[in-house]
């Protein structure tokens, strides 16, 4: 009975899979972590995908979304997944840094541009030969660290603590502010670390409380931002906190509450859209994309979906160009791909301008950031 | 280093200690009753945590589909057995209490003004929420396999860890939650003030390890689980149904870990995940305690606290090699003291 019915099904599963591949020209994997550790930045990813184009030129797009659990091995099976079964053109993710970074080299070998939507800017740093195949749509840690560490210097800081997580979000932030503050004439007195999942930090507080910095900086990404904040606060910290791009979400609001008061960090416009003037490109893009996203979820985005939204809109518009060179499908157009997108100039995105070179594959400037703060427990634009 | 901090990383590390022991405790609860290493427990930590999150934001949690679903799993699960036993189906009056309590909750909580309650019974209600999943999740997946070799029921117990987590996800999203704390009152002791939630966990978490010493020692409940840690086969010749004391460390346990999340909910985020990371340090205490020893399991688990809470002081990046590194020593130490008897399969 059973056996009967395999062949039947198999048949089925062929001429729909046929079906499908002539319909869709091109094919796009995406990789979002939709659940596991990482699932508050997945989550926003991979409910984007439906808002991607989906016909660019006379070309259909198809998206192939898979969930990598934010596991790093899983991360490598799916991209090998994709490019094996699915034959995509062009893949979008991984959700994570660690995640992204376990796949470059996979991505390279078979000659897939990547899109990643990941924090760390050590996945297009420095640029090697496989990095060639990397696009990364968010902000460089530089880019945001700059706009801190000028702000600090304006307001006289000389002395800062640093507290951030033990993972290569945390490492990476903690080497670039080395750098900066060093060209600035700030000391870093205190740099701590902590993991994720801890449920007290009462220990690095008190360290940082020791030095007695003028000011203290957070590199956490996503809620586990929040704990240090309000520790020091309760610990009666008096001096300026700042935080970086990672917080820029309504948890870290929420769960902050009236202790996250007057926090300075640097991240996309999108926070406070409403502030922004008519005058910035931006915010067309990003108004629909929000407008789009809660017509079909109800809620708003977080940013980390705007940064898959933003890699739609470079393949968008990378695409046509590399079709009149090749044909979807083949190793040509996905190198064809890979070229359009390193010529991408002044592309208007959700939360900034890329303008891409060989060199740099994140394409951001100064317009990808703006300084916010915290007031009456609303984000809003630093005046 | 002065004494002020060394007091504040006391009273931080004590507070993390004692949900540590109680954790502790109940993993060894329930192993040396039923043999099974207890791994989803620290999931009961964020369902605790989450649930009262949940109350007081106002929403009915999606936790209580999942008690409903289990519920009626339970029922047939149930059914069938009788029906394989006796080839015929009954229904006790307990039996229809079980399947209908879910139901009547759930009505309850969406009809209740959940945010405006007084705390108290928000406790109440996470714990009634809660609680019951525990003796359910042994009827389910443990008691069928009750002679099991420990190791099937160590990875059934991963099976069901792994699942949960997934579970939580789904019901709770993977935002996470903070509550607002007992009372805002603090207590001056010397240099240092000492947080009104950290008094609560102690006090809860010594209040709990009398009653349950009182419990052991006194009720013939307690004395039947006793026997039956001490030997299975013994106790079951006594008359004690290896059912009920299954069920009963899985109900103890479970109103442990609840109330352990209930407890530092206000202190520190609570994700669906990081009950997990929570219980494994709970389960470092029982180590030290080599499974056996109670009194030896909370100190070690406050102990491991204690360690936790100094260094992250002096060496925050290696915290957690230090803390996980401390099993070694102890492991070897019991392997090199202790007599080995070989298990009973």
């Amino acid at each position: 009975m059973m056996l009967k019915k395999i062949p039947a099904a198999l048949a089925i599963a062929a001429l729909a899979s046929f079906a499908g591949s002539a319909l869709a020209q091109v094919k796009v994997g995406v990789i979002a972590s939709a659940t596991g550790p990482t699932a508050l930045v997945g989550i926003p990813q991979k409910n984007t995908v439906p808002l991607l184009p989906t016909k660019v030129g006379d070309l259909t797009v198809e998206y192939i979304s898979l969930d990598d659990a934010s596991d790093s091995t899983a991360s490598v099976t799916a991209v090998k997944k994709l490019i094996s079964e699915q034959n995509v053109d062009a893949i979008i993710g991984p959700s994570g840094s660690p995640n992204a970074m376990g796949t470059i080299q996979f991505v390279a070998e078979a000659g897939v541009p990547m899109l990643a939507p990941v924090g760390t800017a050590a996945v297009v740093l420095p640029m090697t030969e496989q990095k060639k195949w990397v696009f990364k749509t968010t902000q460089n840690d530089d880019i945001i660290a700059k706009a801190l560490v000028d702000h600090m210097t304006k307001a006289g800081v000389k002395t800062i603590g640093l507290i951030g997580t033990a993972d290569p979000y945390g490492e990476n932030w903690a080497k670039v502010m080395a750098g900066l503050t060093e060209k600035a004439g700030i000391k870093i007195v205190a740099s701590e670390k902590f993991q994720r999942s801890d449920s007290s930090v009462t220990g690095q507080a008190l360290k940082i409380l020791g030095a007695k910095p003028d000011a203290v900086l957070v590199t956490a990404p996503g809620g586990p931002s929040v704990l240090p904040q309000t520790t020091l606060f309760d610990m009666g910290y008096k001096g300026q906190m700042y935080q970086t791009h990672g917080a820029a979400l309504p948890d870290f609001l929420k769960l902050g509450g009236k202790k996250v008061e007057g926090t300075i960090l640097a991240a996309s416009l999108m926070l406070v859209l409403p502030e922004m003037p008519d005058s910035n490109p931006s915010k067309k893009v990003a108004s629909e994309y929000i407008a789009a996203y809660e017509k079909l979820h109800g809620n708003k985005p977080a940013t980390f979906g705007a940064n898959v939204y933003d890699a739609g809109l470079l393949l968008q518009q990378a695409i046509p160009t590399a079709a009149k060179k090749a044909k979807p499908g083949t190793k040509e157009f996905r190198a064809a791909l890979r070229d359009a997108l390193e010529q991408t100039k002044e592309l208007v995105a959700t939360q900034g301008v890329y303008t891409m070179t060989p060199e740099d594959h994140s394409g951001f400037d100064e317009r990808g950031r703006e300084m916010i703060t915290v007031k009456n427990g609303n984000w809003a634009l630093l005046k | 280093m002065n004494l002020q901090i060394a007091m504040i990383l006391g009273q931080d590390g004590v507070t993390n200690g004692a949900i540590y022991a109680l954790l502790a405790l109940s993993i060894l609860l329930v192993f040396t009753v039923t043999r099974v290493l207890f791994i989803p427990l620290g999931e009961f930590v964020a369902f605790g945590a989450l649930t009262m999150a949940a109350f007081q934001a106002g929403k009915a949690p999606a936790l209580v589909w999942l008690l409903a679903g289990f519920a009626v799993a339970v029922a047939v699960a149930d059914v069938l057995a009788a029906f394989r036993n006796s080839g015929r189906v009954r229904f006790s009056g307990a039996q229809t209490f079980r399947l209908a309590y879910p139901f009547v909750l759930g009505f309850a909580l969406y009809r209740l003004p959940l945010a405006e309650l007084p705390m108290s019974v928000q406790v109440l209600l996470t714990l009634a929420l809660v609680v019951p999943l525990g003796p359910q999740i042994y009827r389910l997946f443990f008691q069928p396999i009750a002679s099991a070799p420990v190791l099937i029921l160590l990875i059934v117990s991963i099976a069901v860890h792994v699942a949960m987590v997934g579970l939580a996800l789904l019901m709770f999203g993977p935002s996470g939650a903070k509550t607002t704390p007992f009372s805002e009152a603090g207590l001056e002791l010397g240099p240092i003030t000492l947080n009104s939630q950290t008094l609560w966990v102690i006090a809860v978490s010594v209040g709990l390890i009398v009653v349950l010493y009182q419990f052991f020692e006194r009720s013939v409940y307690g004395k039947a689980l006793r026997a039956t840690a001490i030997n299975r086969v013994g106790a079951q010749l006594m008359g004690i149904s290896p059912v009920f004391a299954g069920k009963a460390s899985f109900f103890l346990a479970t109103l442990i870990a609840t109330l352990s999340g209930v407890l530092i909910a206000p202190i520190t985020t609570i994700y669906y995940d990081s009950g997990f990371i929570i219980s494994l340090k709970g389960f470092i205490g029982s180590i030290i305690g080599g499974l056996v020893s109670y009194p030896v399991a909370a100190l070690g688990a406050v102990l491991v606290g204690l360690l936790e809470a100094f260094s992250a002081f002096w060496a925050s990046t290696y915290k957690e090699v230090i803390v996980f590194t401390l099993i070694i020593p102890f492991l070897l130490w019991r392997s090199l003291t202790v007599r080995h008897v070989e298990e009973e399969e």
